[in-house]
């Protein structure tokens, strides 16, 4: 079997679900004949041609109200924001309509569609190119916000989102659209969207991340088991809605949490998973919840971006500062 | 320098059939309006517009219905588009299109449910197809662009018609639907009833363009103008897009020129911002009275026709309104339970604190 990248994974995830419901209609800039430009729908094109596979006019407004409204009127849209920073003007549509299209009207018109977006910083690209949004999306009722960090669970994933009966936003990490393979069989079998996954045991710290940043998570683990800290490794996966119970298990082994994410700080993702501890799990904690993310100022041009990022150095940092407290 | 040659020419016609007199202005009357039975059954169902928007803004300054936009004015063009859909089409309204909703079987009780607070009435009676009323300005054009797009993909002969006002189609939602239209060929009809004021902003204020219809232009489709108080001009206009739409020729942008007769909406008062003079003028044009007296002129309505008529819309609004009081509100559950088609893990925990709440 075929080994294959995060972003081949993707494609095939697509490829899948085109040929298995024909409800399914992925459209977006540059989708088409050039694939995509980061190469998510490279060959789609040829295989299933212009019905299924459409480019559309350079609007991330028009390709958003399209979207949601073939997705009323029976499709499974999947639509491309061809890049993270771009998605700005399509959240009207997300937002206003189609999260809120099944409750306004008592269940009787449905948005059962999927906007994935190319997500998050570290390949040294224009401006605009680089955010990660997943809070704004989190904090709209009615939508599921899915980021996935590996081949297979972006796989799984994708299938989940699209035969999901309601919008999802699917955030891609483009940093690790191709850091490694694996093997990841074409057998249309879909991850749930309402789980965290445990990636490696450990008993004295707990790291919550999602994302590229699992990369630097796993590589702080090893290094602070080379000091004998075992470290857990939880990728949430799918932010919203958020799997607390798997973290609160985590935290109960471990008493110490360190979240992750690449976003800016205040109201990011890991407020709300700092916030859930100390509701519920303020007696399971032996050390304060420490947070690594990205700060409050815009994600700056590429010469400074790394020093914006959290390294495997600041995560290390501090899951020892957890370890001060016994 | 040589002198510059067109590229390209355009021209935006205007169709009227009835002055404001509901004097005939041109003899080739389209098919429908030669059959008095459907002339009538137009002006019978504006008049039971006007009766039930005159009952809904009463009942909002009572304190039984929420915020209300009233359609006083509008009910040629509300009407005329509900005649030439099908009921597999889509319609894509903003929220006060209750004439096209009406015709398409969606009942009084339904949009007083909504103004008075209840999602459930935009899960109304008639095709279950159709959006509910839109709030954001203009993003409807898209959703039924990508109907249009759905029915062009799905290779169904269906249309999808949205509804902007004058203020609407400066949204970059009109544009990027017009656009689709053009790109795609959809089968889409982006009506713009012009009603002259956007809240309190004047048409001229909207744009430099001297039609609305010409904007279609931008998009590569048809455009047209129509007088939106002759119901039918916007019937024959109305029709001739749709059908060429459905046979696969493409959108086309409608403008039907009218005037807002009442507030924006029951929390606004338009006296603040426009003259008198105009808004009396206005009712020299309105629709009502120009198609009454043209059906007078070929006797077929009279005034003991329009007494009875109105007295039998009266009880029709009343059975209705007394439907839309006797609704008791919706359990508190209902917020949580029509949100997903499964209710997510995160949101049992909400629903259960409600609950706990509701039955203290």
């Amino acid at each position: 079997m075929a080994q294959i990248t995060l972003i081949e994974a993707v494609t095939q995830a697509l490829a899948y679900e085109i040929r298995r419901d024909p409800s399914v209609i992925v459209l977006g800039e540059d989708v088409g004949v050039n694939g995509g430009v980061f190469r998510a729908t490279a060959g789609l094109h040829a295989l299933f041609g212009s019905d299924r596979i459409l480019d559309t006019p350079l609007d991330e407004t028009t390709i958003a109200g399209l979207a949601v409204g073939m997705a009323f009127q029976g499709m499974r849209p999947v639509a491309e924001a061809q890049f993270d920073g771009f998605i700005y003007p399509m959240i009207d549509h997300i937002a206003c309509h189609a999260t809120r299209m099944r409750n306004r009207t008592r269940g009787r018109v449905t948005c059962p569609m999927v906007l994935r977006a190319p997500w998050g910083g570290g390949i040294r690209a224009p401006e605009h190119h680089s955010e990660a949004p997943e809070a704004m999306f989190a904090h709209l009722p009615g939508l599921r916000v899915v980021i996935p960090s590996s081949p297979s669970r972006a796989y799984g994933l994708l299938l989940a989102a699209i035969r999901d009966p309601d919008p999802v936003i699917f955030f891609e990490p483009k940093r690790i659209y191709r850091q490694y393979k694996e093997e990841v069989p074409d057998d249309g079998e879909a991850l749930p969207l309402d789980v965290c996954f445990v990636i490696r045991d450990g008993s004295d710290v707990t790291l919550v991340t999602w994302g590229a940043h699992v990369k630097e998570s796993l590589e702080a683990a090893d290094k602070l088991a080379a000091e004998g800290i075992s470290v857990e490794v939880i990728d949430v996966a799918t932010i919203k809605p958020l799997d607390f119970d798997t973290i609160h298990e985590s935290v109960k082994k471990t008493g110490r949490c360190v979240i992750v994410h690449e976003a800016a700080r205040t109201c990011g993702v890991g407020a709300e998973i700092a916030a859930q501890l100390a509701e519920k799990a303020m007696f399971d904690l032996l050390a304060p919840v420490e947070r690594v993310t990205g700060y409050d100022v815009p994600m700056p041009l590429f010469r400074l971006e790394m020093k914006y990022l959290p390294s495997t150095e600041k995560i290390v940092a501090a899951a020892r500062n957890t370890l001060r407290y016994r | 320098m040589n002198t510059p040659s067109p590229v390209a020419t355009f021209q935006i016609e205007y169709v009227q059939y009835l002055d404001a007199d509901g004097k005939p202005t041109r003899k080739d009357l389209p098919e429908f309006a030669q059959d008095g039975a459907q002339l009538v059954d137009l002006y019978q169902r504006m008049s039971f517009l006007r009766v039930f928007d005159a009952k809904a803004v009463a009942l909002q300054r009572t304190g039984k219905l929420g915020t209300y936009a009233s359609c006083l004015g509008h009910e040629a063009a509300h009407v005329g588009i509900g005649a030439a859909m099908r009921p597999e089409d889509v319609f894509c309204p903003m929220y006060r299109e209750y004439g096209v909703q009406f015709y398409r079987g969606v009942k009084p009780r339904d949009v007083l449910m909504y103004w008075g607070g209840d999602e459930r009435g935009s899960d109304f009676d008639g095709p279950q197809h159709d959006l509910p009323w839109c709030v954001p300005i203009a993003t409807q054009c898209l959703h039924a662009a990508g109907a249009a797009l759905a029915f062009k993909l799905r290779k169904e002969p269906r249309v999808a018609v949205s509804v902007v006002g004058d203020g609407g189609s400066s949204k970059t939602d009109f544009y990027g639907a017009i656009n689709s239209a053009g790109a795609y060929a959809l089968p889409y009809i982006g009506v713009i009833v012009n009603n002259q004021w956007a809240i309190s902003v004047p048409r001229s204020a909207q744009t430099g363009a001297l039609t609305l219809a010409q904007k279609g232009i931008a998009g590569g489709i048809d455009c047209i103008q129509a007088d939106g108080n002759d119901i039918i001009a916007v019937v024959a206009v109305m029709q001739a897009a749709i059908a060429k739409a459905r046979a696969g020729n493409g959108g086309c942008v409608v403008e039907l020129v009218t005037y807002r007769l009442a507030d924006h909406t029951t929390a606004d008062d338009a006296r603040r911002y426009r003259e008198e003079d105009e808004v009396k003028s206005a009712w020299l044009r309105e629709p009502l009275l120009r198609l009454r007296r043209y059906l007078e002129s070929r006797q077929l309505w009279s005034e003991q026709l329009e007494t009875d008529w109105k007295a039998q819309c009266g009880l029709e609004v009343d059975t209705e309104v007394n439907a839309y009081l006797e609704t008791k509100p919706q359990p508190v559950e209902a917020m949580f339970d029509y949100l997903f088609a499964e209710l997510p893990h995160d949101l049992r925990e909400q629903r259960a604190q409600a609950l706990r709440w509701e039955n203290r």
